[in-house]
């Protein structure tokens, strides 16, 4: 199977064709630098992203989040659905674990402080 | 209400903030922040994604644990904060009118002032897309501000229009939250976002970006319907016959930012047709004696760590300047050469013998560049790079070792190795 992904190491862009066999990266083309090798071969065999989005205050205003760790992209939507169902109280500190082991060990933690 | 200060700061976003505390480091204690809003960190504060401070802090911040690194600094060193205030008005001789519920309209008098008001958004009026006026139409930075902190999702069939990477992040956004992004439309045959926010918001998402393509009408009545969107020709122009038509309820504009300076205009301060910015020598200094400027309100900066690193220039010499620290100056002024679009500082003054960071962008991408930096014809320094691009600012040091081969102004051109 072939995948093509941009290369996000520098300004450049270069466009990497990754080719995989039995889910293992047997050939990496069109990195102009090995530093795109690297990229590539992270992102074909299971690309990971932090989640940041924003879960809402009993008292009506909205709480910056992210997950601590980058997780599955293929996992956002799903914990996208757990996160929206939440609600939390007042008071909230930049840190603090709003869910806790939302996958995999991961918590989700507020980027802000809410009085 | 205190009406003295050594250096008054107007704005409270990132540039300010930075601005104040390095003005605190270098000497200044007497210092005012003016904040419009009723929290500090500007627009941070909305712009929950992480990705910023990683050449600054070497790690991925969002936007508002940014913003809490700098608010703690200025707690710590208590520094004094008028929020929800609004500047009026600013004289060239640095008195500010400033106005807030509590205290009416009052006037500052500062030894120094630094402009960090940000930029705003350009419009859909600064484009003239024909079609009535429905609902539905936002800036990027509008709908970030809708989701993010009002908790609202503006619409669920979205086209956007420039791959800002405002619009970027409200293309991934908005997509998290359950709007189907149709498509992102860029002018330009590139893009001028990020191209980590091209992957990680439109390529992640499958969200396609049509280059060299614009909205030609916005249609519905009270609500947006859709639009039409048209490949352009090498001049801009649509092309007949190249129409697409999408079904939306939603528009976004991410079409650029302009530097807000309505009280720097207001002030007489000099500014520059390029950046849309004051005019300013290294210590980012304006052509107002100690009024500096710093951040986006001088030059639209892509990353929040290099507005940190210039305020903090003009904290510095905003703080020596209130000290009474003033010698007498000698400019050079530097030039636009071949594939630059501006140059910042727009002087130098050579009697500061501290080596100068000369910021600039380039016109179109040129792979293996050559950044020459000329004092009438002679080469003064050359700095190869392995690839410029328009869409990210670009740096190079000017050593003060070499202000004695310095003849004139100095010009910064671009060409390939």
């Amino acid at each position: 199977m072939m995948k093509e992904l941009t290369c996000i190491e520098c300004p450049k862009g270069c466009r990497i064709t990754v080719e995989l066999t039995d889910g293992a990266v047997t050939s990496v083309k069109g990195n102009d630098c090995p530093r795109g090798r690297k990229y590539a071969e992270s992102e074909v065999v299971c690309p990971m992203r932090v989640l940041t989005t924003t879960v809402r205050c009993s008292s009506g205003e909205m709480v910056s989040v992210k997950t601590d760790k980058p997780v599955k992209k293929a996992e956002l939507f799903e914990l996208m659905k757990k996160i929206n169902g939440k609600i939390v109280d007042a008071p909230i500190k930049t840190g603090q674990i709003i869910i806790e082991n939302i996958t995999e060990g991961i918590n989700l933690i507020s980027t802000c402080n809410i009085e | 209400m205190k009406t003295d200060y050594d250096i008054v700061v107007i704005g409270g976003g990132p540039a300010g903030l930075a601005a104040a505390v390095s003005a605190y480091d270098n000497g200044a204690r007497d210092i005012l922040i003016v904040e419009r809003e009723n929290k500090l960190g500007g627009i941070l504060n909305q712009c929950i994604h992480n990705g910023f401070g990683l050449k600054r802090f070497g790690e991925s911040l969002t936007g508002p644990e940014y913003a809490a690194r700098f608010v703690a600094e200025v707690r710590d060193r208590n520094i004094e904060t008028l929020l929800q205030t609004t500047v009026l008005s600013l004289s060239a001789d640095k008195e500010v009118t400033v106005m807030n519920a509590e205290n009416g309209v009052k006037v500052v008098r500062a030894k120094a002032v630094i402009l960090a008001m940000g930029c705003r958004e350009r419009s859909r009026g600064a484009l003239n897309i024909p079609g009535s006026r429905p609902a539905g139409i936002f800036s990027a930075g509008a709908a970030q501000k809708f989701v993010n902190i009002k908790g609202y999702l503006p619409g669920k069939k979205v086209v956007i229009l420039g791959s800002g990477d405002i619009g970027l992040i409200m293309a991934r956004r908005m997509t998290l939250e359950g709007a189907k992004v149709q498509a992102v439309c860029e002018i330009m045959p590139y893009s001028s976002g990020l191209t980590r926010n091209i992957v990680q918001c439109l390529d992640d998402f499958g969200i396609p970006l049509y280059l060299s393509h614009t909205i030609t009408k916005i249609e519905g009545k009270d609500r947006v319907t859709g639009v039409v969107v048209s490949a352009v020709d090498e001049n801009k122009k649509p092309v007949p016959g190249t129409e697409i038509h999408f079904d939306c309820d939603t528009v976004l504009f991410s079409v650029g930012l302009i530097p807000e300076n309505e009280l720097t205009k207001e002030a007489g301060i000099e500014l520059s047709p390029r950046t849309k910015g004051a005019v300013v020598d290294q210590t980012r200094e304006t052509s107002a004696s100690g009024i500096f400027a710093c951040g986006n309100v001088l030059q639209v900066h892509d990353l929040v760590d290099f507005v940190s690193e210039e305020a903090e220039i003009a904290g510095r010499c905003a703080a020596e300047y209130s000290a009474g620290e003033r010698k007498e100056k000698f400019f050079v002024h530097t030039r636009e050469g071949a594939e630059v679009s501006y140059v910042l500082p727009q002087k130098i003054d050579l009697n500061r013998a501290e080596d100068v960071a000369l910021y600039f962008r380039v016109r179109s991408t040129v792979i293996k560049a050559s950044v020459v930096l000329k004092s009438g014809e002679k080469t003064i320094a050359e700095f190869k790079k392995p690839i410029v691009v328009p869409g990210e600012m670009q740096r190079v040091k000017l050593s003060a070792s070499l202000f004695g081969d310095i003849s004139g102004d100095i010009t910064v051109e671009v060409k390939k190795q």
